[in-house]
């Protein structure tokens, strides 16, 4: 047989917008998300948390709560071993809090009632005996010496001297000279920014339901982007062997990050097996703003210099994120993404991660690059005003390409940044009259994206049609992409196709859902499933025809002599090769399994306009562009349903988006009313241009597209105000009464 | 807990007036049923009062209406004889929550519950509006201006609710507004609000003028000071700015989560601004 | 705490449950009727996602208890589609990639048919207005309105 191993450049179903697979059941409220499983005999299950920032729990009695009628289970910590691993460790220790509670909701106990009802009863009677401590919650005091210590003994001995037990780790990227740099500069700006945490804010809370019994095995049911993680994860905790323990993903009611990790799985887990019971567990709003991951904040320097023609000269930035209570890498994604858009000969980044008594960071949508990039693409945009240069020329002119030696290491294979630089450039958008008290922002954005460890099943029925497995949670419309791309190398409709997400007893090990690999990776190992399952069928009918296997072709779903010389036979259509497949050696499927490499980086550019009202300092964004590169574009929707999500949530990010702790370290804001993610009424239309530079790692051209949207809008807006009001904005979020302080001290 | 729904006025006043514990009646149970769900209160008895007599109607009386106190805020809002006669009102009340809260939530509820912020309540100050009270001695009337007394607290005694809010008759060329302001444009709680009600004269002059501010101190605030600046004028520049500095002088605010002391002082004299001019356009006058 | 018999009518059909006093009608419709379509994202009227109709007004049901359903007619996402025919909004949602992880959509649905009952011909900003209860995380919005100006474009011309 003989595949095409050249890039496909012709599609017939990718690029097409079918409808997806989980649709129906989505509009109809079939869909079966975290919290609407329900098992024989289920209990519920609710949490006790920590009413302090920081406090030593001396002990916990549960002897009252034990003794309520319907109670049939009360853990702490004392209920779960110490695993090796410091991270599962951290893991664990943050579900369920050892010896100290590390910030405000930090879990302490955990009981399972008949009832919820009872279950609230119960955590009222738990006693614990705090000793408060001295807590922080600001990243910059953190770092100081004497700030309170979060968890001594976690920092790595890399870290510089003259910080506080807090700074946990240190990193540094760059290259080239940079004193000789800035001596080229024409103007050197130098400028510190802050960004608050905000949150992934999905709308479905955590929901899980476990079920384990006497003989040790264990069944897991929760809304999650990853069941292979949550039960590597939960298996260890739990000293169980991973095939005793069977996680399934239900629906995911949105994760961005914050499903990569687990916050009560294993504590429903410790419930049944105590309880011998189903045991549920549903967090509520209150419970997931306080004890699940929000991002980093930070505090940042950013140091650029230019030449009077727009030529950056060299580029420094110091990075100080605060990841809540536990050591975290976001840091070093940051420091290696801050200058990824640029060419740079000389470039510096140094990051340190801190603790400090907030909840453990979890991933959200490109965890660390958003801030960092607001950053330099603030200060980009200062010297662009101040040099009088255009800030799309200022891009082009110093934009990263094919060949460039990016800022954090490795050189870039083909890349969008440029194309989508001039798609901004040649936009309406970009030269659209701005009304009074309006001003027009622009930034890049990056991200890395991921490949991976993939697994993926592909199966042909016995009528010809195909069903897939895979195991990658379903967030962003991965099932109709993956269906599209099989169909596409099949040669078949994309309604012979359903694809399912497996079980983790179904199917090899998947990584997470993140990183934007799915579309990428699990499509990579599907294209490569089919090709396989192709060389099967190709195979058989070889032998049907009594020629050589390379001698039949796959063409439009057939079987097909490769030419005259193979001999004259009527081509074989799936659907026939599969009926017969029992008389020709069984049943046809195909695999692979694969560590995916060549996942392609991924930029946008952002153009925001905005208008500020002078006498309130309220922002309205009025118009919104977003550029991206997809690679190839597998389902245009879904990739536009990236790119505007994406941008929403770098709005609400940009203007109001904000954990707010109060000076007793308590959060003042868990609950959508304070913590204002946007609403339908507040924004414009999200206009999308998809660019398509073939990513040369997949055999589509694909690359993720679903982080990358969520970084230039902090930039985009904060210069687009900045310009507005002609004063230069160091703050996120740029809430009314920043702005209006703002205001006023320029006068 | 115990859910009762009591079908006259007597009843309800008996159910709340006897119960030892703590009772709390439901109407909309926009703000109740949030309070529960976190925890703030626990109630012994709900008193539902949406089945007495009248209690969800609109009344016509002596060129105003009677608004009864389980109406809602999508119900006020397809009156056009309210909407007419006072859009500052049923503005206000319309901004309180989502279009859902709209499908239950009460002003009267809005009223009962105390907050600094609450939307409708400047508006029915500045309208001069009096709720009508049941209770253990029988029906009162109050002022809505006189019924809350701080955060949270308000002038009902044990066994009293109210029953219905009576918004008066307008003479011809008047009107009222509301404004807040909230950093989202919906679902949020007004960090400043400002109603402005005004009457005007057949060449535009203002005769009278009530502005009522929100959340900027423990209570809804009138402000005659600011009214006295635009009384005598046709809102022209250098009345509404000594106005706008009456409101800003009249604040006691607290710096929290949602704004600060310096941001609310800013903006209420910038909202009571615009809200006159919007009253005062709508009245006929021609700013 | 002593429970409660509802005699209520819910997508139009008779529906009897026992409730606590303190249940909320969402608790009854997910718990005790089986009806998981609307879902709790917050529990406290700031996200929509629990929309559901009572007596034709659209409500959370998570700040209406139980016990008010008394007598009352419920509408909820369970009941837009006709058979195996779905609502204009349903169709147009899926076709216009209205929904991603879909959390929101039964809430958003059940509010989008309300407005449209209302305004059958709303503009852009009416839609956001209407919607803005409802909170969604995924989409940016804007398939979204553009989806429900398709549905009502379609049921007009129906």
């Amino acid at each position: 047989m003989a595949l095409d191993s050249e890039k496909k450049q012709v599609f017939k179903v990718v690029g097409t917008r079918p409808a997806r697979p989980d649709g129906i059941d989505k509009v109809t409220g079939r869909a079966m998300y975290g919290a609407d499983a329900t098992a024989p005999g289920m209990l519920v299950g609710r949490i006790l948390r920590s009413p302090h920032a920081h406090a030593i729990i001396r002990s916990i009695d549960t002897s009252a709560a034990e003794a309520l009628k319907g109670v049939k289970a009360v853990v702490t910590s004392a209920d779960f071993g110490a695993p090796e691993d410091e991270s599962i460790r951290d893991v664990q220790d943050n579900c369920m809090a050892r010896g100290k509670a590390l910030y405000h909701g930090h879990a302490v106990a955990a009981v399972a009632a008949n009832s919820a009802v009872v279950a609230s009863q119960a955590l009222k009677l738990i006693k614990v005996d705090y000793q408060i401590l001295p807590h922080v919650t600001d990243v910059d005091e953190a770092m100081r010496p004497g700030a309170p210590v979060v968890q001594a003994d976690r920092a790595f001995e890399n870290v510089a001297a003259g910080f506080s037990e807090n700074v946990t780790s240190q990193c540094e990227f760059g290259h080239g000279d940079l004193e000789a740099g800035f001596a080229k500069a024409d103007k050197v700006i130098e400028r510190s920014f802050t960004t608050a945490a905000t949150h992934q804010g999905y709308i479905e809370p955590h929901a899980c339901l476990a079920s384990m019994t006497p003989d040790g095995k264990g069944d897991l049911w929760c809304c999650t982007q990853g069941q292979f993680h949550v039960r590597t994860v939960c298996a260890e905790i739990m000293g169980m062997d991973a095939s005793q323990l069977r996680v399934t993903a239900s629906e995911i009611g949105g994760g961005f990050g914050g499903k990569t990790t687990v916050f009560i799985e294993p504590v429903a887990l410790a419930l049944s097996r105590k309880s011998g019971r189903p045991v549920k567990i549903v967090m509520t709003r209150d419970e997931v703003f306080k004890a699940t991951g929000p991002t980093v904040s930070s505090s940042m320097d950013v140091k650029i210099g230019m030449t009077k023609d727009g030529r950056i000269t060299a580029a420094q930035a110091r990075l100080r994120y605060q990841a809540g209570a536990f050591p975290s890498e976001t840091v070093t994604y940051g420091a290696q993404s801050a200058f990824a858009a640029y060419d740079l000969k000389a470039v510096e980044t140094i990051g340190w991660n801190v603790l400090t008594n907030r909840p453990k960071e979890a991933a959200y949508r490109a965890p660390g690059a958003p801030m960092a990039i607001y950053a330099v693409e603030s200060v980009v945009d200062e010297l662009c005003q101040e040099l009088s240069l255009d800030p799309l020329d200022v891009r082009l002119k110093n934009a990263a390409d094919k060949g460039t030696k990016s800022s954090y290491g490795p050189t870039f294979e083909a890349i969008g940044l440029r194309a989508t630089l001039e798609a901004a450039k040649a936009h309406p958008h970009y030269t659209a009259p701005l009304g009074v008290n309006q001003g027009r922002g622009l930034s890049c954005g990056f991200w890395f994206n991921f490949g991976g460890n993939t697994c993926v099943s592909l199966n042909i029925n016995t009528d010809g049609t195909v069903g897939i497995t895979e195991g990658n949670p379903d967030i962003g419309g991965s099932r109709a992409s993956i269906s599209q791309m099989a169909a596409e190398e099949l040669g078949i409709p994309y309604e012979k196709v359903r694809t399912i997400i497996a079980d983790t007893n179904s199917l090899g090990y998947n990584d997470v859902t993140d990183g934007s690999r799915v579309t990428f990776s699990v499509g990579l190992a599907t294209i490569e499933a089919a090709r396989n399952a192709i060389k099967v069928m190709c195979g058989r009918v070889a032998k049907i025809w009594g020629i050589d296997e390379d001698a039949v072709i796959w063409e439009d779903g057939c079987a097909k002599p490769s030419g005259p010389n193979a001999g004259s036979f009527d081509p074989m259509s799936i659907e026939e090769i599969a009926a017969i497949s029992a008389n020709t050696g069984g049943p046809i499927a195909g695999h692979f399994e694969v560590n995916a490499d060549g996942a392609g980086v991924s930029f946008g550019v952002h153009l925001a306009d905005v208008e500020v009202d002078p006498e309130t300092g309220a922002t309205k964004v009025v118009r919104y562009t977003v550029f991206q590169d997809a690679g190839k574009a597998v389902h245009p929707d879904y990739v536009e349903g990236q790119m505007q999500g994406g941008a929403v949530q770098g709005i609400g990010w940009a203007l109001n988006e904000e954990y707010i702790y109060g000076k007793n370290g308590l959060l003042q804001n868990p609950g959508f009313l304070d913590y204002r993610i946007p609403v339908a009424s507040d924004l414009p239309d999200i206009e999308t241009v998809i660019l398509e530079i073939p990513n040369p790692g997949h055999p589509y051209g694909v690359r993720g597209v679903g982080e990358t949207p969520i970084v230039p809008p902090l930039a985009a807006l904060s210069n687009a105000v900045s310009r507005a009001i002609g004063r230069r904005m160091f703050e996120l979020p740029m809430s009314p009464p920043k702005l209006l302080k703002a205001m006023s001290q320029k006068r | 807990m115990r859910y009762e729904k009591p079908s006259t006025a007597q009843e309800a006043t008996n159910l709340l007036a006897t119960e030892p514990g703590i009772a709390r009646v439901l109407s909309g149970g926009t703000d109740v049923l949030v309070q529960i769900k976190a925890g703030m209160i626990e109630p012994d008895l709900i008193v539902d009062i949406k089945n007495l007599d009248r209690i969800r109607d609109i009344t016509p009386e002596q060129g105003g209406f009677r608004i009864g106190a389980a109406v809602s805020g999508a119900t006020l809002g397809e009156h056009a004889g309210v909407t007419a006669l006072w859009p500052g009102v049923v503005e206000a009340f319309e901004l309180i929550g989502s279009t859902q809260v709209q499908g239950r939530a009460t002003m009267a509820g809005n009223l009962c519950n105390g907050s600094p912020a609450a939307d409708s309540v400047p508006a029915m100050v500045a309208a001069n509006a009096i709720a009508r009270i049941a209770g253990p001695d029988g029906a009162r009337n109050c002022p809505v201006q006189d019924i809350p007394v701080s955060p949270g607290r308000t002038a009902l005694a044990k066994g009293e609710f109210i029953t219905s809010i009576f918004l008066p008759a307008r003479p011809e060329r008047a009107a009222d507004a509301y404004l807040r302001f909230t950093p989202r444009t919906e679902m949020d709680i007004a960090v400043a609000s400002a109603a402005v009600s005004l009457e005007l004269d057949a060449d535009g002059t203002c005769t009278s003028a009530r502005i009522a501010l929100g959340a900027i101190a423990p209570t809804v605030v009138l402000v005659d000071a600011a009214s006295i600046c635009i009384i005598g004028t046709k809102l022209d520049a250098t009345s509404l700015e000594a106005m706008s500095e009456a409101c800003s002088a009249a604040c006691n605010p607290i710096d929290d989560k949602r704004g600060t002391v310096e941001f609310r002082t800013r903006i209420v004299g910038v909202l009571a601004k615009r809200a006159a001019l919007i009253a005062y356009k709508r009245a006929g006058g021609r700013a | 705490m002593k429970n409660l018999h509802i005699s209520t009518t819910v997508n139009g059909d008779q529906t009897e449950f026992v409730c606590a006093p303190d249940e909320t009608l969402l608790d009854v419709l997910r718990n005790r009727l089986g009806l998981t379509g609307a879902k709790e994202g917050c529990g406290t009227g700031d996200c929509g996602a629990c929309s559901v109709t009572l007596n034709g007004r659209l409500v959370c049901a998570c700040l209406v208890l139980g016990a008010e359903a008394d007598g009352a007619e419920i509408g909820t996402v369970e009941g837009l589609a006709t058979g195996d025919h779905l609502h204009p909004l349903q169709s147009n949602f899926i076709e216009h990639a209205a929904l991603q992880c879909g959390v929101c959509t039964p809430g958003i649905l059940v509010a989008a048919k309300a407005l449209l009952e209302k305004n059958p011909n709303p503009t852009d900003t009416e839609i956001r207005y209407w919607l803005a209860g409802n909170l969604c995380r995924c989409t940016g919005y804007d398939k979204i309105i553009k989806a429900v100006q398709i549905a009502a474009a379609e049921m007009r011309n129906a």
